[in-house]
């Protein structure tokens, strides 16, 4: 990756981070969010961390990879498994980490 | 705990010059500050390993240490952070890193829209201090304090004493994770933390059918878009999520 680039998404998100943040604590007081849009604005969160990272685990080397091959998605149905129980951040990392190296482990000695 | 000396007995009596700099000098505002440490306390417990987290990412994921430091400073934002590594390192423009982090972080708008008739008639210094400051934490705590105390004086005061102990130990945690992060072999695939990260962040919000529809819209579209240029899929996904979400609440009947 350039470092052009680093600087420039650096800056760009910490002024687009920095306005959205501020944005209705800048706006005079009478100008509100529309219900629907406030509605709306409740599953962004869910959707985009969502976004994020199922392609991580489930498209590999450009291809959607349902494989035991694909540790990533196992490791990642374990992790979810953890957060959906715990709910602890930390806990979900580490159990992730583990079963991505166990299965790493695992699959090259499959017999297939 | 006293965070506030014995000579803080006295800063009231330097209202005029106090005042200016920025210290609290009534007695409610040193209350309210307090109130906020002592309520931030818990949270950092969650704040540090995530720090951690995303310094390591950061850093493993290719983003050299300078850059990764200042980008914990100047954006403070754990889940764009975690993302615009990942995009940098897929080699993604800056503009799809930009809409990236936009999505990611709309959230703030529902936040600042929620939380400004508590911080009513602020000075400007105040009003964007605290709007960089409003990390997901110091929010969810600020609301509650001020849902419950709607008639506190000197509000901005919880706000600033929740914040800065979060803004301090995000800051010495992602350090610390980018001075890690950076002698980890490259097996050791830590870069992978960061979408357990995201794991980790989304999970627990599915705590009702139409936020599970939301995230289940938005992942089967984004990865069926995977082929799409530009990373087009997250904004598809968000979309699909967004409206799957609306269509599956429960309407009162």
């Amino acid at each position: 990756m350039s470092l052009a680039t680093v600087w420039a998404a650096m800056l760009g998100m910490g002024l687009l981070t920095l306005l959205l943040r501020s944005s209705f604590l800048l706006l005079p007081e009478h100008v509100g969010l529309p219900p629907l849009l406030r509605r709306a604005l409740r599953y962004v969160p869910a959707a985009v961390l969502t976004a994020i990272y199922a392609p991580e685990m489930l498209v590999q080397s450009g291809a959607i990879d349902f494989s035991p091959y694909n540790t990533r998605l196992l490791a990642g149905v374990v992790a979810i498994g953890v957060a959906w129980r715990l709910r602890r951040t930390f806990f979900t990392i580490v159990a992730g980490m583990v079963a991505l190296h166990a299965f790493g482990t695992a699959v090259t000695r499959l017999p297939f | 705990m006293n965070l506030w000396p014995e000579v803080g007995a006295h800063w009231g009596d330097f209202k005029g010059f106090t005042g200016k700099i920025g210290f609290p000098v009534t007695d409610p505002e040193r209350t309210e500050f307090r109130a906020g440490l002592r309520a931030a306390l818990p949270v950092l417990l969650g704040i540090f390993p995530f720090g951690v987290v995303t310094g390591v990412a950061m850093a493993a994921g290719g983003i050299p240490p300078l850059e990764a430091i200042l980008m914990s400073f100047v954006v403070f934002a754990g889940a764009s952070q975690l993302a615009a590594t990942q995009l940098l390192g897929a080699a993604a423009p800056v503009a799809v890193i930009l809409v990236t982090a936009f999505f990611i972080n709309l959230r703030f708008v529902m936040y600042s829209a929620s939380i400004r008739p508590h911080l009513a008639g602020l000075p400007l210094r105040w009003r964007l201090g605290l709007g960089y400051l409003l990390a997901d934490n110091a929010y969810a705590l600020c609301i509650a304090r001020f849902t419950q105390h709607p008639d506190a004086t000197g509000k901005h005061w919880y706000c600033l004493g929740v914040s800065l102990p979060v803004w301090l130990t995000w800051q010495v945690a992602t350090i610390l994770g980018v001075i890690a992060g950076a002698s980890v072999p490259h097996a050791w695939q830590l870069e992978f933390a960061a979408p357990l990260a995201f794991v980790a962040l989304s999970v627990p919000l599915l705590r009702d059918r139409a936020m599970v529809a939301a995230a289940l819209a938005a992942g089967i579209t984004v990865v069926l878009a995977h082929p799409l240029p530009l990373r087009m899929g997250l904004v598809l996904a968000a979309i699909a999520g967004i409206t799957a979400g609306l269509l599956a609440e429960r309407r009162p009947a």
